[in-house]
C-alpha cells in the first residue's frame, strides 16, 4: 500500500502510453510474417475474431483490475490480485505480472539497442551501397556470432546506453518520464511508419525480376485462402499474435491503469489504445517489410527468408535501392520507429517493478529505477553472452510466451469467477464514456477463459506439426501404446526434453542444452526471488495492520 | 493485385482506420470529469 503521488498528466498521454506499451517490434516484424505463414489475407479473419473475443475482453479486464487495485493504493499485480479475493495464493500468481516484464525487458532492451545502433549508422550513411552479404556479415560481427560464447563489445555498450536511457526515464516517473516520451515517440513512430508505407504503396514494379513488385507483396499478404479457415493452427497463430501485440497477460496494463480514479473512464480508453495498436500493426506493419522485400527480391526469396532478422539483415539493402538521400531517410525512419516502438514497451515493462517496490518498501523513484537497472543488467547479460547457445530464445519462450498465457488465464478466471461478474462488470462500466455492449458479460465469463484455456492446453500438449490431423494421429499413437508424438515446442517437451533426452555434455564439451537449462534455473531463481519479496511485503502489511 | 486481395485490404484497413479514428475522436470529445480526476495537467493547484 502506498502513499504515491504519481499520476498521469492527461488522458491523451495515458492512451498514447498504453498504445506505446502495446506497439512493439512485433507489430512490424511478427505480424506480417505470421500472416504470410498462415493463410495470407484469411489470417486477418481469425485475427479480428480473436481481437473481439479475447483481446478486447482482456483489455477491459486488465484496465478494470488495475483501477480497482489503485483504489487501495496498489500499483503492481501481486497486491492488485490480493485485493480481489481472500485467498492468499493469488498474490503469488501476481508475481507473474512483475517477473514476465523483467524477463522480457532483459532481452528486449538488447534488441532495442540494436535498433538504436542501426538508427545512428543509417544516419551516418554507413549502409549506403551495401549488399545482403555485407549486411549479414556486419550483423553477425556486431553480435559476435560464430564464436560460441559471445562478447560483442559494441553491442554490449549499446545495451548499457539503452538500459541507462530506460532507467533514467523510469526514474522521472509517470507523467514527467513515460508519458512525455510516449507523447513524442508515438506521433513520430506513426509518421515514420506512414512515410515507409507510402513509399511501399507507390514503388510498384521495380523490374528486378518477373514478380518484383510491391503490389505482388501486398497481394501475397492480403490474398485470402478461405480453405485455411478450417485449420485450427491458423486460429492458434492468430490468437497468439493478439496476445503479443496487445501486451495482455503481462501486468503492465494493470500498473498503468492503477493510477486512475474510480470515476474515470477505462472502457473507452482501452478501446482507443487497443485500436491504435491495431492501426499500427494492420495498416502500417503490413505495408513495410514484406511488400518492399518482394518489390526488390521477389516472392520466392521472401517465402524462403521471411523472419525477424529481415529488419536488420535486409531492410537497409532495400532502402538503398531508393537512392542515397531516401535510403538515409528511410533507414532512420525504419530503425527510429523500431526504437520508439521498443522503448515505449520496455518502459512499460519497468513500471510494475517500480510500482511494487515503491508501494511495499517505500523506495524512492531513483533507488527503484537503479536497482531495476542492475537486475535487468544481471538478467540480460546471459542473453547477450550466450546468445548463440539459445539462451535468448529460451527467455523469449518462457517469459515472453508461456508466462503471458498462464497469467492471462489466471487473471480472467479470478476476475470473472472468483471476484464475480457482477462486481467485475460494474468495475468495467463505472465512469465509462461509451456504452459497453452487454454481450461482453457472457463473453468475459465463458468465451475468453475457454479461448485462452484452449491456447494453453494445445501449447502444453502440442503434437508433432500441430495440424488438426496430427492431433488424431497423436491420439491413435497414444491409444496404441506408442506414446504421444510431442512437438519440439510443446511446453511438456520443452520442460522434460522428451524428444532428445537430457544431454549436458557431448564430446567433452558443454552442450547448448546445458546453457539453456541453466538459464531456466536462473529464471526460476528470479521468479522465486520475487515471490520472497512479495512474502516479505505481505508480512510487513500484516505487522502494520496489527499495530 | 487480385480483386479478392483488394477487397480484403480495403475492408480490413478501412475498418481498422475507421475504428481508430472513431474511438480516439470520442476520447477527445468526451467532457472532462469534475475534479479531482486522475490527470494532473488540468489541476488548478499542482499536486
Amino acid at each position: 500500500m502506498s502513499t504515491s503521488n504519481e499520476s498521469w498528466g492527461s488522458r491523451v498521454g495515458l492512451i498514447l502510453a498504453m498504445a506505446g506499451n502495446a506497439v512493439g517490434l512485433g507489430n512490424f516484424l511478427r505480424f506480417p510474417v505470421q500472416a504470410v505463414q498462415n493463410g495470407g489475407g484469411t489470417f486477418i479473419i481469425p485475427y479480428l475474431v480473436s481481437f473481439l473475443l479475447m483481446g478486447i475482453p482482456l483489455l477491459w479486464v486488465e484496465w478494470a483490475m488495475g483501477r480497482f487495485g489503485g483504489r487501495f493504493g496498489d500499483h503492481s499485480t501481486p497486491f492488485i490480485l490480493d485485493n480481489m479475493t481472500h485467498k492468499r495464493f493469488w498474490k503469488y500468481f501476481g508475481v507473474f505480472g512483475i517477473f514476465t516484464n523483467m524477463g522480457v525487458m532483459a532481452y528486449y532492451t538488447y534488441i532495442e539497442s540494436w535498433t538504436l545502433t542501426y538508427t545512428l549508422k543509417s544516419l551516418k550513411g554507413d549502409f549506403l551501397g551495401v549488399n545482403l552479404e555485407q549486411l549479414d556479415t556486419y550483423f553477425n560481427s556486431y553480435v559476435d556470432l560464430g564464436s560460441g560464447i559471445n562478447f560483442p563489445v559494441w553491442a554490449l555498450l549499446a545495451f548499457l546506453v539503452t538500459l541507462t536511457i530506460n532507467i533514467y526515464i523510469l526514474s522521472r516517473g509517470l507523467s514527467a518520464g513515460i508519458e512525455k516520451v510516449a507523447k513524442i515517440a508515438m506521433p513520430l513512430l506513426i509518421g515514420f511508419g506512414a512515410f515507409l508505407a507510402i513509399m511501399s504503396w507507390t514503388t510498384g514494379s521495380t523490374g528486378r525480376c518477373a514478380d518484383c513488385s510491391t503490389f505482388v507483396g501486398l497481394n501475397f499478404l492480403w490474398e485470402p485462402d478461405f480453405t485455411t479457415l478450417a485449420n485450427p493452427k491458423i486460429w492458434l497463430a492468430a490468437a497468439g499474435q493478439i496476445f503479443f501485440t496487445l501486451s495482455v497477460g503481462m501486468g503492465t496494463i494493470h500498473c498503468y491503469s492503477s493510477y486512475l480514479k474510480q470515476k474515470d473512464d477505462i472502457a473507452l480508453n482501452a478501446m482507443s489504445a487497443g485500436w491504435m495498436n491495431g492501426f499500427v500493426e494492420i495498416v502500417l506493419g503490413s505495408a513495410v517489410v514484406i511488400p518492399i522485400a518482394v518489390g526488390y527480391l521477389g516472392l520466392d526469396w521472401v517465402v524462403d527468408n521471411a523472419g525477424f532478422m529481415m529488419a536488420f539483415k535486409t531492410m537497409p539493402f532495400l532502402f538503398d535501392q531508393w537512392g542515397s538521400v531516401l535510403a538515409v531517410i528511410a533507414g532512420v525512419s525504419w530503425f527510429g520507429l523500431l526504437f520508439f516502438a521498443g522503448i515505449t514497451s520496455s518502459l512499460a515493462m519497468g513500471t510494475p517493478w517500480m510500482g511494487f517496490v515503491q508501494d511495499e518498501f517505500g523506495w524512492s523513484k531513483n533507488r527503484s529505477a537503479i536497482l531495476l537497472g542492475i537486475a535487468i543488467l544481471a538478467m540480460g547479460l546471459p542473453t547477450i553472452i550466450f546468445f548463440e547457445k539459445g539462451v535468448f530464445d529460451e527467455y523469449d519462450y518462457w517469459t515472453g510466451t508461456v508466462s503471458l498465457v498462464i497469467f492471462a488465464l489466471a487473471e480472467v478466471i479470478l476476475f470473472a469467477w472468483v471476484f464475480g461478474m457482477d462486481k467485475g462488470w460494474k468495475e468495467i462500466t463505472d465512469g465509462a464514456d461509451m456504452r459497453v455492449p452487454r454481450i461482453y458479460r457472457p463473453i468475459i465469463k465463458y468465451v475468453t477463459p475457454t479461448f485462452i484455456g484452449i491456447i494453453f492446453l494445445t501449447s502444453l500438449f502440442k503434437p508433432l506439426n500441430g495440424e488438426l490431423s496430427d492431433w488424431s494421429t497423436a491420439f491413435s499413437s497414444l491409444t496404441s501404446g506408442q506414446g504421444w508424438p510431442w512437438a519440439n515446442d510443446s511446453i511438456i517437451n520443452q520442460i522434460f526434453h522428451i524428444n532428445t533426452g537430457v544431454h549436458w555434455m557431448a564430446d567433452g564439451e558443454l552442450t547448448n542444452m546445458f546453457y539453456v537449462d541453466m538459464s531456466r534455473f536462473f529464471l526460476l531463481a528470479c521468479f522465486f526471488g520475487l515471490v520472497a519479496m512479495v512474502k516479505v511485503a505481505s508480512n510487513r502489511r500484516k505487522q502494520k495492520a496489527s499495530l | 493485385m487480385t480483386t479478392s486481395a483488394l477487397i480484403m485490404i480495403i475492408l480490413t484497413q478501412g475498418t481498422v482506420i475507421g475504428a481508430t479514428i472513431y474511438f480516439f475522436r470520442k476520447v477527445l470529445k468526451s467532457p472532462a470529469k469534475p475534479e479531482s480526476d486522475s490527470y494532473s495537467e488540468n489541476d488548478n493547484v499542482p499536486r
